[in-house]
């Protein structure tokens, strides 16, 4: 493993409040954290603790009221939306709670979809199905290839979501509460899933509120009222060299 | 986000609600079937009208007399409308005159054999008459300047008469009575059809001293000159036609002894005609474009509507793409060119349904359609710009979602 890591995410008195004046709400209260390259965190809280109003920044969803973010190595604290889904584009994977893929479209069409929207035109057109067809491979599903998401089930859903969040080769992978639709088993297949592609170098942030999908995790962040409560490193998640789950 | 992936989203999200998308351009299909439909039904009349003026022949100049003159009446030709003598001092008097052709009518009862016949229109003319007024004999020949001169008991009839006289039968060489005296048949118009309320196949054309010796004898006619109906002047040269009208009538005015404020005579020329008629084609054809217009502008109505119903359920889709790197613009053009897609796949098929429409119309109807080239044009950039108008809400609604609302959708 590469021991001098980069670092992703490094953020500094993030502060978002939503309104005006005195019915303002301060939803994240001077947040400062970093990820480094190829870390796997989880970000926990109970709800309105601020950790989807983080997500959402840290995902360049949104921005910032004050305050810095830093997205590898680059300033995205106050771009504009044009500039922010073009970060979100070639930056950024997203695994959502309810897979959000589109109906009556196959599974190799979902996961081209961010090429689609790719202005750095990295790959060709005709490269796109060949690229799809490994990334749904490399989550399994190579069989399923040409199903709908109404033909497959909740895990075969999400994996194919997992395979669309990996085809522009992001720097992170954002993660909201992946496992939050799915029963128990498919739920830790996905987690192992996760667990594979961080062995092969991902950043992974996975926003949850369920503590078995946390201890998956080397760092737990711990968010309440807005502000980070405490941070909980899982000793035995660390520095593992290839464990393969 | 290249055109070709555009158009491949939305032609996408058109398949994916196929009743939905036809419902949609249902509006549109309708108003460009009716522009073209409407059209081609107004442009048919129009050019049936036309044709069927042109075909009494073209560069004529129709005279003839007014009957509203009252009043006492001075000098020796004064007061007597036209008489057959103005048509021979047309001839002979005004220049640019290929033809001067005199016509008197009458209505008569013809008989021949067991059938009889009545009010039967009889049209007295000159062997010229033909020429004059681009008409065709069948069978048989159109009478002579013999036949004028000597003002011989001859007929020849219209198509229509021909087959209700004597069926199948050839009537060359047949005798028909017309009102008290006999006639030999010696010719057979060919089929004309109706020009205005004049239906010319059910007509009996007789020499025009004929008809004047004794159908319509005049007891003033020894002194007055014969009367007639109408006299045709065909003109050599049609650009001259003005000119030609003027002299004609200052002919007449002089012979008439009338002032030009009240002529007892009306000239009337084939452009006339057709003018008239235009002007009452074109208010017709102006309304039935008003409604097409309208029902266009529904159509359009009706794909924002369902525009913004579909931004509505999609909501979680548009924040998706925008999570994965749609920008507002990227959003905004997958909606503006769904939209444009379907009034365009609704105006291509409206062309069809119009252009076929009017087909059957012309084949099976009676009416004449002809559908015009720029009409079809016309329906489909229309149809793409209520498109591009009524798209335009709803795409831009789309593009303003916020993607943290978007995907939050329920």
């Amino acid at each position: 493993m590469n021991t001098t890591r980069s670092t992703v995410i490094a953020t500094r008195e993030l502060t978002k409040t939503y309104g005006m004046g005195e019915a303002s709400v301060i939803a994240l209260d001077h947040v400062s954290l970093e990820v480094k390259s190829g870390e796997m965190v989880a970000i926990m809280g109970p709800s309105g603790s601020g950790k989807s109003t983080l997500m959402n920044i840290l995902g360049c969803l949104s921005t910032p009221t004050s305050g810095e973010y830093v997205l590898d190595g680059e300033d995205v604290s106050n771009l504009d939306k044009i500039q922010l889904a073009a970060i979100r584009n070639t930056k950024i994977g997203y695994i959502f709670q309810s897979y959000n893929l589109l109906p009556r479209t196959t599974a190799l069409r979902n996961v081209i979809l961010p090429l689609v929207y790719d202005r750095t035109r990295k790959h060709p057109r005709e490269k796109w199905e060949e690229l799809a067809e490994q990334m749904l491979e490399a989550v399994g599903l190579g069989d399923r290839m040409d199903h709908q998401p109404q033909e497959l089930s909740g895990g075969q859903q999400q994996r194919v979501a997992i395979a669309r969040a990996l085809i522009t080769d992001p720097v992170m992978i954002i993660a909201d509460e992946p496992t939050g639709n799915l029963d128990s088993h498919s739920g830790e297949e996905i987690m192992k899933l996760l667990l594979k592609l961080h062995d092969q170098g991902a950043t992974i942030v996975i926003v949850t509120h369920d503590p078995v999908v946390a201890q998956y995790t080397e760092r737990v962040i711990h968010l309440r009222d807005g502000h980070i409560d405490t941070v909980v490193h899982n000793a035995k998640n660390l520095h593992k060299e290839s464990t393969a789950i | 986000m290249n055109i070709t992936e555009v158009l491949r989203i939305s032609w996408e999200a058109i398949g994916k609600n196929k009743v939905r998308s036809l419902l949609t351009m249902l509006g549109i299909i309708i108003g460009v079937a009716a522009v073209i439909m409407m059209i081609a039904v107004s442009n048919g009349t129009a050019s049936a009208i036309a044709s069927q003026i042109t075909s009494l022949g073209s560069n004529l100049i129709f005279i003839s007399p007014n009957f509203t003159r009252n009043g006492p009446q001075t000098g020796a030709e004064a007061g007597t409308g036209l008489v057959f003598t103005d048509a021979a001092a047309i001839e002979q008097q005004v220049p640019n005159v290929a033809g001067v052709s005199v016509e008197q009518g009458t209505t008569e009862t013809v008989k021949a054999g067991a059938v009889s016949l009545s009010s039967i229109n009889i049209l007295g003319s000159l062997p010229d008459f033909p020429t004059v007024r681009d008409m065709k004999v069948a069978s048989g020949s159109y009478f002579t300047q013999s036949d004028q001169d000597h003002k011989t008991k001859v007929a020849v009839l219209g198509s229509g008469l021909a087959q209700q006289l004597f069926g199948t039968a050839d009537p060359i060489g047949q005798t028909v009575q017309v009102g008290n005296f006999y006639l030999d048949v010696v010719g057979v118009m060919a089929p004309k059809g109706m020009v205005g309320d004049v239906d010319y196949d059910a007509r009996l054309y007789l020499p025009l001293s004929t008809v004047l010796q004794y159908y319509t004898p005049s007891q003033f006619a020894r002194f007055l000159g014969q009367r007639v109906r109408t006299i045709y002047v065909t003109v050599s040269d049609p650009k001259k036609m003005n000119d030609t009208i003027d002299q004609i009538t200052l002919l007449l005015e002089q012979r008439h002894k009338v002032s030009a404020t009240a002529p007892d005579f009306t000239i009337t020329t084939q452009q006339n005609i057709i003018t008239t008629q235009e002007s009452t084609t074109a208010a017709f054809r102006n309304l039935l474009a008003w409604v097409a217009g309208i029902s266009l502008i529904v159509g359009g109505i009706g794909i924002m509507n369902i525009m913004l119903v579909s931004v509505t359920e999609r909501t979680r889709e548009i924040g998706l793409r925008q999570s994965v790197g749609a920008t507002p613009n990227d959003i905004r053009w997958q909606f503006l060119s769904e939209a444009l897609l379907l009034s365009v796949i609704g105006g291509l098929i409206g062309i069809l349904v119009g252009v076929g429409g009017s087909w059957i119309f012309g084949a099976v109807g009676t009416m004449k359609t002809v559908v015009a080239p720029s009409s079809i044009f016309l329906a489909f950039f229309s149809a793409a710009a209520v498109g591009a108008f009524f798209g335009y809400y709803p795409a831009n609604q789309a593009a303003q979602l916020d993607p943290i609302d978007a995907l939050r959708h329920e």
